[in-house]
C-alpha cells in the first residue's frame, strides 16, 4: 500500500488529537469515573490509533509520527487493558485503619511463620545465655552493649535516677529509633528477595536477641523491670517487626510460587500491594514505638510506677492485636 | 539481557521499548546520589536553624529528614515525574509498568524499598548481577515491582535543507517509483541512510565509498529507478537522492525532518 502521507495525517489527526486529551483528562483526575459513552469513544479511538500504527509502522521517513502514535498507543493500551484500581487520591487514615490491618490478615500464615521463627531465635538466645553467660558478649551487637554488663546493677543504676543518659536528648534518640528500625523493617521486607531465606536469617536474630537478653533479665530476678522497660514500647516494636517478617516472607513465598502455577510476574503483582501496605503500617507503628520508649519506657521506679507501665504495655498489644484481628472488616473491600 | 522489549497488544500493534542498561541506570543513580546528599546536607542546615527552639529537637529532625530523604527521594520523584528522578531525566531513563499498564504507586515504592537487597554485598553488585542477567534488565526491585527502565533517546533534527540545497533530484522525475521507495524502505533503513549522509565527513574516504556502495546497492535492489534517471550516478548520490525522496514533502521541496512536528503535540510517555 502506498500512503499518501500528508492526507493521511491531516484526515487522522483529529482522532488522535481527541484520544490524547481523553488520555490527559483521566491522568489530570484519577477519581472521575468514564461515564459508559466515553469509556466506548475511549476504545474506539484506541482501535483506530492503533490501526493508524500498525499502517505507519511500515513508512520510513516517519520516524517521530511513528513514536508519537506508539506513545499514543501506549497510553491507551495501558488504560484500556488495566484491571487494578485506578490510584485514587491516596487517603492515610482509611488505608491505615482498612487496609493495614485486611493486608496483615490475607497473609495471616506468613505471620504465624514470622512469629515461630523468632521464638526459636529467643529459644536458640534463652539457651545460649543459660549455658554460657559469656554468649551475650559474643552474640550482642555494640547498639546493645548497655545490656552487657549485670542487669541487676544497671537496674540499680536505672532506679537511682543517677544515670539519665538520654537528658537532653531523647528527641534524637526517638529519631535515631525510628530511623533505625523502620530500616531494619525494610531490610527484612527486602530480603523475601532471597526466597523468603534472608528475612528468616534476620527474624531468628532478633529472636536471639530478644530470648538473651530476657532470660538474662529474668536469671539476675529482674523480670518486673524487663516487662516494665520492654512493654511500653516493645508490645508495638516487635509486632512491628514481626509484621515486617510477614511482607519479608510473603514477598518470598511469591517468588518460589509453590502451589500457585500463575507466572512469576502475576504472583509478586497479586502481593506487591499487600507488602507495600504491610511496611507502610510498620512505619507507622515504629514511629509511636520509637516515641514511646524514648519519652516512657527510659523512666522507672521511682518516677512512674512499674504496674503502670505494664499495663500500658499491656493496653497497647491489647489495642494492637484487637486493631490487626477486628478492623476493616465491615467496611465493604 | 535483550536491548528492547516489544509488547504485541491484543489487538496485534506492537510497540517496543529500549531497555536501559546497568552502566547507564548506574550513572544515573550517582546523580541522584548527589541530589540526595546536596538535598541532605541543605534539609540539615534548616534544621539546625531550629536549634533556637531545643538543640535536641533540631538534631532529631536532621537525622529524621536524613532518612526520610535517603528512602523518599526515589518514590517521590518517580511519582511525581511519573517514573523519573533527577538522574533518570538527564539520561533520559523512565521506570515503566512491565506490561506496559499504568505505573501503581506501589511498583514505585516497592522498587525503591528493595533497593536495599539489589546493593548487597556492597556498590550495586547484587542488582547488576540481576541486570545483567535479566531479560528485561530488571534489579531485584524492578523484578519484584514488575517494572522495567526504558531509554527514551531524543533524536536531533539534522538540517536536511543544507544537506540537499541546490541539488536535483532526478528520482523525483518519477514519484510512483519514489513513493515505492517509502513504502519499501523500513524506518531503520531510513535513518540508517540519513546518519551516514550527516556523518559522511568523519568517515575515512575507503570506509566512506564502501558505506555507500552497500547502501547504493540495497537501495537499487528495493525500486529499479529507469536508467537514465539514474546514469552515471555516484553511489553516495544515490543515497542522498533516496534520503530526499525519504524525508523531504515532495514539490515543494521543503524538508519534513526528524523532529519536524508533524503532529503538533509530543504525547507524554506515559
Amino acid at each position: 500500500m502506498i500512503l499518501d502521507l500528508p492526507r493521511f495525517i491531516a484526515a487522522e489527526r483529529p482522532a488522535w488529537t481527541e484520544l490524547e486529551r481523553a488520555l490527559d483528562r483521566l491522568d489530570a483526575d484519577p477519581q472521575r469515573r468514564p461515564t459508559l459513552e466515553e469509556a466506548k469513544r475511549l476504545h474506539f479511538l484506541y482501535g483506530k490509533v492503533s490501526s493508524d500504527l500498525g499502517r505507519i509502522a511500515t513508512f520510513a521517513a516517519e520516524p517521530d509520527l511513528r513514536r508519537y502514535l506508539e506513545s499514543l498507543t501506549a497510553r491507551a493500551y495501558g488504560e484500556i487493558h488495566e484491571t487494578r484500581a485506578r490510584s485514587a487520591g491516596w487517603r492515610p487514615v482509611p488505608w491505615f485503619v482498612t487496609e493495614f490491618p485486611r493486608a496483615f490478615r490475607r497473609h495471616w500464615q506468613a505471620f504465624l511463620v514470622s512469629v515461630l521463627i523468632t521464638v526459636i531465635g529467643a529459644l536458640f538466645g534463652s539457651f545460649a545465655v543459660a549455658l554460657d553467660t559469656e554468649a551475650k558478649e559474643a552474640i550482642l551487637p555494640d547498639m546493645f552493649a548497655s545490656h552487657l554488663g549485670d542487669p541487676a546493677k544497671r537496674v540499680q543504676e536505672e532506679e537511682s535516677g543517677k544515670s539519665d543518659r538520654l537528658q537532653g536528648h531523647r528527641s534524637t534518640f526517638a529519631s535515631q529509633l525510628m530511623a533505625n528500625n523502620i530500616g531494619v523493617s525494610i531490610k527484612a521486607v527486602a530480603l523475601g528477595m532471597t526466597y523468603g531465606l534472608g528475612t528468616m536469617v534476620l527474624l531468628f536474630y532478633n529472636g536471639v536477641i530478644l530470648g538473651l537478653v530476657g532470660l538474662d533479665y529474668i536469671l539476675a530476678g529482674q523480670l518486673v523491670f524487663l516487662l516494665g522497660w520492654l512493654l511500653p514500647h516493645g508490645s508495638i516494636e516487635i509486632p512491628a517487626i514481626l509484621l515486617a517478617g510477614q511482607g519479608g516472607l510473603v514477598l518470598g513465598h511469591a517468588l518460589l510460587g509453590s502451589g500457585d502455577r500463575a507466572p512469576l510476574g502475576l504472583r509478586l503483582r497479586a502481593v506487591g500491594g499487600d507488602v507495600m501496605t504491610l511496611i507502610g503500617g510498620v512505619a507507622v507503628l515504629l514511629v509511636w514505638a520509637g516515641l514511646v520508649e524514648s519519652f516512657f519506657s527510659q523512666y522507672h521506679e521511682p518516677v512512674i510506677p512499674y504496674w503502670l507501665k505494664i499495663a500500658f504495655g499491656s493496653a497497647e498489644l491489647g489495642v494492637l492485636v484487637w486493631f490487626l484481628t477486628m478492623r476493616g472488616r465491615k467496611e465493604p473491600a | 539481557m535483550k536491548s528492547e522489549l516489544q509488547i504485541r497488544t491484543p489487538e496485534g500493534i506492537v510497540f517496543a521499548w529500549a531497555l536501559a542498561g546497568p552502566i547507564t541506570r548506574s550513572i544515573a543513580w550517582s546523580v541522584d546520589l548527589m541530589v540526595i546528599f546536596a538535598l541532605s546536607q541543605g534539609l540539615s542546615t534548616l534544621c539546625l536553624l531550629a536549634g533556637f527552639i531545643s538543640g535536641d529537637f533540631a538534631l532529631a529532625l536532621s537525622t529524621l529528614s536524613y532518612f526520610v530523604i535517603s528512602i523518599g527521594y526515589g518514590v517521590a520523584t518517580e511519582w511525581a515525574w511519573r517514573g523519573q528522578t533527577i538522574g533518570k531525566r538527564m539520561l533520559r531513563l523512565r521506570v515503566m509498568d512491565a506490561s506496559g499498564l499504568r505505573l501503581q504507586f506501589h511498583q514505585i515504592l516497592m522498587r525503591n524499598l528493595l533497593r536495599f537487597a539489589d546493593l548487597l554485598p556492597g556498590f550495586y553488585l547484587v542488582g547488576g548481577l540481576a541486570c545483567l542477567a535479566s531479560r528485561r534488565a530488571q534489579r531485584l526491585g524492578d523484578l519484584a515491582a514488575n517494572t522495567i527502565v526504558v531509554h527514551q533517546p531524543v533524536f536531533t533534527a539534522p538540517d536536511l535543507d543544507q544537506l540537499f540545497a541546490g541539488k536535483f533530484n532526478s528520482l523525483r522525475q518519477h514519484p510512483h517509483l519514489a513513493a515505492r521507495l517509502r513504502q519499501r524502505v523500513s524506518p531503520e533503513e531510513a535513518r540508517l541512510a540519513l546518519q551516514a549522509l550527516v556523518r559522511r565527513e568523519e568517515l575515512e574516504p575507503e570506509p566512506r565509498v564502501r558505506l555507500f556502495a552497500q547502501l547504493a546497492t540495497h537501495f537499487r535492489e528495493l525500486v529499479a529507478f529507469p536508467p537514465e534517471a539514474v546514469e552515471a550516478m555516484p553511489d553516495e548520490q544515490y543515497v542522498r537522492n533516496v534520503v530526499d525522496c525519504l524525508f523531504r514533502r515532495e514539490g515543494s521541496g521543503s524538508p519534513r525532518a526528524e523532529g519536524t512536528p508533524v503532529v503538533v503535540a509530543q504525547a507524554s510517555s506515559r
